[in-house]
């Protein structure tokens, strides 16, 4: 049991960050836009969790144009697509240990 | 955490996972009037063939051959016309009912899905047109048209590929008996989109 609360990663524990992985894990990349209402949240507390992944090297950002408006995208690193993978499997793994 | 909040959590991303992949507001109404289209198409279309086989071979024959082409493209244009009218129509209201946007990455992965293998088939069929391979149109478009369901499937309802392999073995089964094609047609436009439209409704759409 110790060692699966171990794959247990403490920086998806939050729904926002677990929605953008979500998103990004099924797609080559999403924007900035499309999450927000994908999530249903504000700027501002999109951008501080899009922050906190990027910070770890999670996911990475593209910044684009256009025409004249800027379009920021966001997809998953390796290690984030990892990690990931092995948070939901800890998920599991104790929900059937649990049933 | 408790066990009921990594429940939640499964199913959250169970949910983002699709909903940012695919697009779900399809109107199983839609479904049905667009194979109620098709029969009406399909049956003003039989009339029409069964008047042209009593003509005399003659000078009317030939016109009337060119006037009957044009006449079964325009019902067939017709229907498809109606049908994608009648669908956008009521799946822009189901998306606004679901709180989901007509325009996302989702509906235009699907619709490109969709489009490109259904458009090679449309002009595969003006071409069998063209070169007067008429027995071969309804096989060809039931074909194509099941192998766009299938391919768009990816981005929608996942039961839609059944839809499209249905299709699809319906254009190979007519392979067997041309010359019955707009049996076939009727079949597949027809009785399956009804079909197919009365299961996603009784699913999806009363329980909301």
């Amino acid at each position: 049991m110790h060692s699966i609360i171990k794959n247990i990663n403490k920086i998806f524990d939050h729904r926002v960050r677990l929605g953008i992985m979500s998103a990004l894990m099924v797609n080559d990349f999403v924007d900035f836009n499309t999450l927000k209402e994908l999530l249903e949240v504000t700027d501002g507390n999109l951008a501080s969790h899009l922050k906190a992944l990027e910070k770890v090297a999670y996911i990475t950002v593209t910044k684009e144009f256009i025409g004249r408006k800027p379009n920021t995208k966001y997809s998953t690193t390796a290690i984030g697509a990892e990690a990931f993978k092995k948070h939901i499997a800890a998920l599991e793994k104790i929900i059937r240990m649990q049933q | 955490m408790t066990e009921k909040d990594y429940l939640k959590d499964i199913s959250e991303i169970k949910n983002i996972m699709n909903r940012s992949t695919r697009f779900l507001s399809l109107s199983g109404i839609s479904g049905i009037l667009a194979g109620v289209y098709a029969l009406i198409g399909g049956a003003i279309a039989y009339k029409l063939l069964t008047d042209y086989g009593r003509l005399e071979r003659g000078e009317t024959y030939e016109s009337s051959i060119l006037n009957l082409e044009l006449m079964l493209i325009l019902i067939a244009g017709t229907v498809a016309t109606l049908s994608v009218v009648t669908a956008y129509v009521l799946t822009k209201r189901k998306a606004v009912q679901n709180n989901e946007k007509m325009w996302a990455p989702a509906s235009r992965q699907l619709l490109v899905s969709f489009i490109i293998p259904l458009a090679t088939g449309g002009i595969f069929a003006l071409l069998l047109i063209y070169r007067g391979d008429y027995a071969l149109i309804a096989p060809t478009m039931l074909i194509f048209y099941g192998l766009a369901l299938f391919n768009a499937s990816k981005f929608t309802l996942s039961t839609v590929k059944y839809l499209g392999l249905l299709e699809v073995v319906l254009g190979l089964v007519s392979m067997l008996f041309l010359g019955n094609g707009l049996f076939f047609w009727m079949l597949g436009f027809g009785v399956l989109h009804i079909i197919y439209g009365a299961l996603i409704y009784i699913k999806l759409d009363k329980k909301r």
